[in-house]
């Protein structure tokens, strides 16, 4: 019952894996992802995992061993990071398209170049669009939990996509916590084993990923945002499924901390969040009404929710770990194309923060409060994101 | 997924697909699937195949048929047998068919480590020389000096100046169970080495010579002459290995000259223009009679 260990963060995650009872399990090495994979290794060469596990030469082939092991009917998992995730990209988009419910972790790394293997969010952020369902992390538990929801999810048969939970690299991986593991008996209770209705059954012959023309590929694509959109509620249902077994509440598709009174909320996700709290909390010692959204589930993206927990707010701080060059941040684009043209929107602020393991503090953050407030008072139009800390005597 | 009811014959690859007229690779998918019976999976790559039997809404498959994307049908074909080992089903097989580029290039990688893990998958190519789905460009399969999109003939080209990459020799070195070489030309030979292929375990490769008149452009109902004469020239050698050594080839009662086989071809046409190939047609005369000298391909010899 609700064993409580200190474990590491990618113990953590294959730890809920298995709790899960995946049939098919393919991975390829890659810092901060491995131990992930290495630990379910263990798992099956010690017998305590009854799974296939497929040793691929390739990140393109371990996505595409999952695809091949869902589409004939066995719940799949694998992790990667950084150039993983991205060698992956035409699988994910194709496994999508197909509706291929098997999960993945997507440990986050920056992506070269130049080289770099600390935590930010530019390589899951880079498939957004591929039609997976996208979950962020705050702390080892909340990816224990999440990895719990996410074949229930994944494999929903109003739903039925791939669904990644992003979680920082090193930060998260490999940092020791407490965490709380659930009653197998709960798990399996809450996780029935993966009976699609169609697989591939020479019983029943079927052919898949058909050639598609202009006449019916639009609706194959809005097939997929049907999904996640009607699929929001089904998502919030089944998160609080396993609050309820587990006795934990993480939120919803966000958390929304501290923000009922808020003049200033900042919107964050990923381990950073748990700064932010700490930071929040101080400056409302002192007066400031400070709040935070933390979003959960970033595809589909959860706008009502944020809405909702704006409301009131005059100005919005948006923390982004990754960047579209030659733009802004992603979910700083995602708000205000959202929220523009509302009435009452709060001003929105983009700060990209944190690439590349860049420290991200508390002095950081009250700093960034700071400028917010100030951008909000002296009615300024930035004309694009803030880059958070840059050092000009590198730039020049 | 309910294709045009046009044949009567029971068969497990039915006519109403879409490939051109002539197309050694539809003949060649309707016999391998007699070959192996209904009990399987079949994984494909983008290419031809999966072009003409997969517009949404019809399929000539009447087994299950999986097309993911152009670069992973052996990793597709793994997961699907890890599947089904988790699952216990042991009688369904998989079987995996893909053109050259798909196997010889873009999917090598994947490929290869399909067969190091030893997956239970039978592979067969479908060899038609080029990216033929695109529109005949150059591939690893392309044979020396035939004149491909992006590879043509011209005043200072003689077309593809690399020789084929020998797959079949690579796979082998795998160490796998059974390789084999087949041209639909010689049907009978085909399903005997399908037939074959499926009493072993493990990863099994069969490379099928498949003539494709759109693309080496001679008339359609030539197919099965043109894939003829690609053996009997020793062009296309027929062979078949288990464990590493050849236990059996396609012996040859005469020698045709390579250039008879050449001939009819237009992607071999400037071999025989007037100022042309003199030089290249020796060397892929040389090349037949290697082939011939290391198989044993003459039964005199
Ligand atoms: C990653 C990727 N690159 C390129 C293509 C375009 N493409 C589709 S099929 C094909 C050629 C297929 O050639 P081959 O494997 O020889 O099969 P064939 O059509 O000749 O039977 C190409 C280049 C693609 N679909 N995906
Ligand atoms: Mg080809």
């Amino acid at each position: 019952m609700n064993e409580v260990k200190v474990v590491e963060g990618s113990e953590a995650v294959a730890l809920a894996v298995k709790a899960c009872r995946p049939h098919v399990i393919s991975a390829y090495p890659i810092s901060p992802q491995t131990h992930i994979v290495e630990s379910l290794a263990r798992m099956v060469a010690d017998g305590e995992l009854d799974a296939q596990y497929v040793r691929v030469e390739s990140e393109f082939s371990a996505a595409s061993v999952l695809a091949g092991a869902s589409a004939a009917g066995s719940r799949s998992y694998t992790a990667s990071s950084s150039q993983g995730l991205l060698l992956m990209t035409e699988v994910l988009y194709a496994s999508a398209g197909m509706r291929l419910p098997f999960v993945m972790t997507g440990v986050n790394r920056s992506i070269s170049a130049p080289i770099n293997i600390q935590v930010d969010h530019q390589d899951t952020m880079s498939l957004r669009d591929a039609g997976l369902i996208q979950f962020y992390v705050e702390s080892s538990q909340e990816a224990y939990d999440v990895h719990l929801a996410a074949f229930k999810i994944a494999e929903d048969p109003q739903i039925m996509l791939p669904v990644m939970v992003c979680m920082d690299g090193w930060v998260l991986t490999h940092s020791y916590e407490r965490v709380a593991f659930a009653d197998q008996k709960a798990v399996d209770e809450f996780l029935p084993p993966f009976r699609p209705e169609n697989y591939l059954d020479p019983a029943h012959p079927k052919s898949w990923g058909s050639y598609a023309e202009a006449d019916v590929l639009m609706e194959f694509k809005y097939a997929i945002h049907r999904a996640m959109s009607l699929g929001k509620a089904r998502i919030k249902e089944i998160l609080a499924e396993v609050a309820a077994f587990t006795g934990r509440d993480h939120g919803g598709l966000i958390e929304a901390y501290r923000t009922a009174d808020a003049d200033v909320v900042l919107v964050a996700m990923g381990s950073m969040v748990g700064t932010i709290k700490d930071a929040v909390d101080e400056l409302r010692q002192g007066g400031k009404k400070v709040g935070l959204v933390k979003i959960r589930c970033y595809r589909p993206f959860p706008y009502e929710e944020i809405e909702e927990a704006i409301r009131g707010a005059k100005v919005v701080g948006v923390m982004d770990a990754n960047f579209s060059m030659g733009s802004e941040g992603a979910v700083g684009l995602d708000l205000k194309a959202k929220l523009c043209g509302r009435p009452e929107a709060p001003l929105i602020i983009d700060y990209i923060a944190g690439l590349g393991g860049r420290e991200i503090n508390a002095q950081t953050i009250r700093k960034l409060v700071a400028r917010t407030e100030d951008v909000y008072r002296s009615r300024l139009i930035l004309p694009e994101s803030e880059w958070v800390d840059l050092n000009p005597a590198i730039l020049s | 997924m309910c294709a045009a009811k046009v044949e009567t014959r029971e068969s497990l690859f039915v006519s109403g697909h879409r490939a051109c007229h002539g197309c050694g690779l539809a003949l060649a998918v309707r016999h391998i699937l007699e070959a192996t019976g209904p009990n399987v999976i079949v994984v494909s790559p983008t290419g031809c195949l999966e072009t003409f039997t997969s517009p949404y809404g019809y399929s000539p498959w009447r087994v299950p048929w999986i097309h993911h994307v152009f670069e992973n049908a052996p990793a597709v074909a793994s997961g699907v047998v890890a599947a089904l080992k988790a699952q216990g089903r042991p009688v369904t097989r998989v079987v995996a068919i893909g053109g050259d580029g798909a196997t010889f290039d873009i999917g090598f990688g994947a490929l290869s480590g399909m067969l190091e893990r030893g997956d239970d998958v039978l592979y067969i190519c479908t060899d038609n020389g080029a990216y033929m789905n695109t529109g005949g460009q150059r591939s690893g399969a392309t044979p020396s000096w035939a004149s491909t999109t992006t590879h043509p003939a011209g005043k200072q080209s003689v077309g593809k100046t690399e020789r084929k990459k020998d797959l079949p020799e690579i796979v082998a070195a795998h160490g796998i169970p059974y390789v084999a070489t087949a041209s639909v030309a010689y049907l009978r030979d085909l399903k005997k080495k399908v037939k074959k292929a499926m009493t072993f375990h493990g990863p099994r490769y069969i490379q099928i010579d498949t003539p494709c008149p759109s693309g080496w452009n001679f008339p359609s109902h030539l197919t099965l002459e043109v894939g003829r004469q690609a053996v009997k020239c020793g062009l296309v050698p027929l062979f078949e290995m288990e464990n590493g050594k050849i236990i059996g080839v396609r012996k040859l009662k005469k020698k045709l000259p390579v250039t008879e086989y050449l001939q009819g071809q237009k992607r071999y046409r400037h071999l025989f223009e007037s100022d042309g190939g003199q030089s290249e047609l020796q060397k892929l005369q040389a090349e037949a009679d290697k082939n011939i000298e290391k198989y044993g391909l003459m039964e005199s010899g």
